[in-house]
């Protein structure tokens, strides 16, 4: 069997090379509308008559000499890799701007499909363009698709493999002005003299060019010919003369020029050119209004969250009545015994307390990728930048932030769109202080059972807090961390869009399936290991000979006291019993840390074992109250059990507190350094405690 | 010549939401922030329209070749303009 031939995916960042790929692969990466979805490379192969095709996914980048770290991944890539196909996606709608990297990727001379993406936009436009001119004046075949509707994918396969069978075409040339040409002709001279048989003269025109322009890579590589670089310092300071403009604004201008001439001939405008984007600016002078524009972002945000707590409710109910029929069942089936104590207190108790977040997770998620997908996110930043900005973060630091909401490792790992190191080391620090998807269902629990009446709210003014946590923690950091720098805020804001329904459920039922996954995985262990923790040791000394008071109550003649009576031994009795207990016993050791706070053994062991993971904090709690009030309801349960402040202080605690092992892993991974992961535990850890006796002082005042 | 300096001081960071603007040259030692803003169509003679400026003035939003680039005063006032 051949080898199967390699054809990248290549273009502007939100250019929709991901979604192209989904749809000739039938992968299901993420996308959305901004820019830097994808940031490393995914490959997929597939057959279409007769050719196996290995298509990769390059993440999006503008050109290939800015050298901006962001954009490196896809530039190496080309450089590196040499793939055999380029297939070169342009936003059809903003073609006077992509056709920019086209240029540059003629010269690579590598062979080329050019595909118009977003079609059904530019027609919506009026807008028409002449492909057939397109493709002979770019040297390659033109491929007009809609990825998201899945349109041309099969003109496209077709335009993959019959490339792959083709012989190799001429590639063709871009010439710039006599100047220009005669200074790339004399390095280009240079350079096979110094590499003889070794470039082919597709190969020296483009490394002339680059290194004209001032690539940095280029010239290190080639740094040891001092005589080269000399010549071409000449060559620039010759041109920068002439031209009063320095070589690489001349080769800018000169790809531009292109282009523009290119577009006068092809494109043509049937009707107001600004036609197609109406909605979008009718849009943002409501949404980016400068008196209402950060109003409306807070404003918005409450709503997910409102919506996250009220609407999740309703089919919380229904997993609440299932899981109470289940244990139910499990109760009186399974014979009396510790086998029996075993399932019903823990691992039914924990896993269904946790299990009855689902429905708000999957919410929240939905409302992630509506404001990923149409084009909202990227406007938010922007609206935060100069508020940001005071912070010393960046207004696009603001996307990892939010997907932070979702969960801390993917944010952590989205940091790496920052340029500068110590930027994104502050980035990476304070994202643990996100509050993601695991601390939701203490926020509902918490605020259901304490706040009943503004739950919603008060569940907002938990990721409030984390914002602002991280925030504060930003100055914070700018402050300990040595060195300054940051990047400048340059972003493009895309039209808005309407997610795919697709996209969208694939988003939910992701979020739905990983969190189905941890219950099932570390919540059930979690369960399990608590329910041990709390059940021995079985010897225990108590303080009263429980069993005989008991006993001697039972021989008494019936009556209302009698039962009351019976109910507090009991009560009593369950509750020494766990605090005697291996989880007691370690819980009450750590107490008098968590004593200022106002908290107890209970949530000093739920703090201790959402270490592990924050979900286990609520199992916890759950596995706890199962033993010592029986198979109430958690909400109702938990109605009373301490002040208030006390439980908004819990909140801000789990909230804030040591982010869980795998976020310290990735933390410890992606900052190289297992200092800056152990850092940020006692960082956190510090700012938890402060805050939350902050909270529950002045808390307690109020409330 | 006069009037040439005085065209000289007008960067981006000065363009009014009324005003047609046109590119003249990127001003800053910085290669990588010069080559980004090239490859994103900031080169002479790209015609440059003020759309929206953020709830505290900065950053704004211009629209230049059919798109919409954020960019904060700072980066703008490296940028130098024509305004026609």
């Amino acid at each position: 069997m051949t080898s199967p031939v390699t054809v990248a995916l290549v273009g502007n960042p939100n250019a929709g090379s991901t979604s192209l790929f989904n749809a000739l692969t039938g992968a299901q990466s993420a996308v959305a509308n901004y820019q830097r979805v994808t940031t490393s490379l995914t490959a997929r192969e597939v057959t279409h008559r007769g050719v196996t095709l290995r298509i990769v996914d390059v993440p999006g980048f503008f050109s290939t000499s800015s050298q901006s770290p962001e954009e490196k991944v896809g530039c190496d890539y080309i450089h590196g890799e040499e793939p055999d196909i380029i297939v070169n996606v342009l936003d059809a709608g903003h073609l006077d701007r992509s056709l920019f990297l086209t240029t540059q990727l003629i010269e690579t001379g590598l062979p080329r499909i050019t595909v118009l993406n977003m079609m059904d936009e530019v027609r919506r436009a009026g807008i028409r363009i002449d492909t057939a001119l397109l493709a002979s004046a770019l040297g390659s075949p033109v491929v007009e698709t809609c990825a998201l509707k899945k349109e041309g994918i099969d003109a496209l396969l077709d335009a993959m493999a019959a490339m792959a069978l083709a012989a190799p075409a001429d590639p063709l040339r871009l010439h710039y002005d006599s100047h220009l040409e005669a200074a790339i002709d004399r390095v280009q001279q240079h350079l096979s003299k110094l590499h003889p048989q070794e470039l082919s003269p597709v190969r020296s025109r483009w490394l002339a060019i680059k290194m004209l322009e001032g690539d940095d890579e280029v010239l290190r590589h080639e740094s040891n010919h001092v005589e080269l670089v000399e010549d071409i310092k000449g060559e620039q300071s010759a041109l920068a003369h002439e031209h009063d403009e320095d070589t690489a604004s001349l080769l800018a201008s000169a790809r531009f020029a292109f282009s523009n001439g290119l577009l006068r001939e092809v494109r043509q405008q049937e009707g107001d050119p600004t036609a197609g984007f109406k909605l979008t600016r009718i849009l943002d002078d409501f949404f980016l209004n400068r008196t209402l524009g950060l109003p409306l972002l807070l404003g918005i945000l409450w709503v997910m969250f409102e919506a996250t707590f009220s609407l999740g409710a309703i089919p919380t109910d229904w997993i609440k009545a299932g899981v109470q029929l289940a244990t139910d069942l499990v109760d009186k089936t399974l014979p009396e015994g510790m086998f029996h104590d075993l399932v019903v207190n823990g691992v039914m108790a924990g896993v269904g307390g946790t299990i009855v977040f689902l429905p708000n997770i999957v919410i929240l998620f939905f409302f992630m990728a509506i404001l990923s997908g149409t084009g909202y996110l990227a406007r938010a930043s922007f609206l935060m930048d100069r508020v940001m900005h005071h912070f010393g973060l960046h207004g696009t630091t603001l996307i990892p932030m939010v997907a932070g909401f979702g969960c801390n490792v993917p944010a952590v790992m989205a940091t790496s769109v920052i340029t500068n190191k110590r930027a994104r080391l502050i980035a990476m620090l304070i994202s643990p202080f996100m509050s993601c998807s695991a601390r939701l269902p203490v926020f509902i629990l918490f605020a259901g059972a304490f706040f009943e009446n503004i739950a919603g709210t008060v569940v907002f003014a938990m990721y409030m807090t984390s914002i602002g946590t991280a925030m504060l923690s930003a100055v914070l950091l700018n402050r300990i961390i040595p060195g300054s720098g940051g990047d400048a805020f340059v972003m493009e804001l895309p039209p808005y869009r309407l997610p795919t329904m697709h996209s969208v459920l694939h988003h939910m039922w992701d979020s739905a399936q990983g969190f189905v996954a941890k219950v099932t995985g570390v919540i059930l262990v979690g369960s399990i290991v608590i329910w041990f923790l709390q059940e021995f040791p079985r010897d225990i000394a108590y303080s009263q000979d429980f069993e005989t008071a008991i006993t001697e109550q039972a021989a008494l003649p019936d009556s209302p006291e009698k039962d009351a009576a019976t109910r507090t031994l009991k009560s009593a009795q369950a509750q020494e019993k766990l605090e005697k207990s291996y989880l007691g016993r370690s819980a009450i050791a750590v107490t008098p840390l968590f004593q200022p706070l106002g908290f107890s053994w209970r949530e000093s062991a739920s703090i201790m074992t959402g270490f592990v993971a924050k979900e286990v904090v609520v199992a916890t709690y759950a596995v706890i109250y199962a033993q010592e009030k029986g198979s109430e309801q958690l909400t109702e349960t938990l109605k009373g059990a301490m002040p208030p402040a006390t439980a908004i202080a819990f909140m801000i605690f789990t909230l804030l507190y040591a982010p869980c092992l795998s976020t310290i892993a990735i933390i410890g991974k992606e900052s190289k350094s297992w200092r800056w992961a152990g850092f940020s535990v006692v960082y956190s850890l510090t700012f938890a405690w402060v805050l939350a006796l902050a909270v529950s002082r002045i808390g307690g005042a109020f409330l | 010549m006069k009037q040439d300096i005085q065209m000289d001081n007008v960067t981006l960071a000065d363009l009014r939401p009324e005003q047609q603007g046109e590119i003249v040259k990127i001003e800053t030692e910085d290669g990588v922030f010069k080559r980004r803003m090239q490859s994103l169509g900031v080169v002479s003679g790209t015609a440059v329209t003020l759309d929206r400026s953020a709830p505290l003035g900065d950053p704004r939003i211009y629209s230049l070749m059919g798109y919409s680039l954020g960019l904060r005063n700072a980066e703008a006032r490296q940028i130098r303009i024509r305004v026609k």
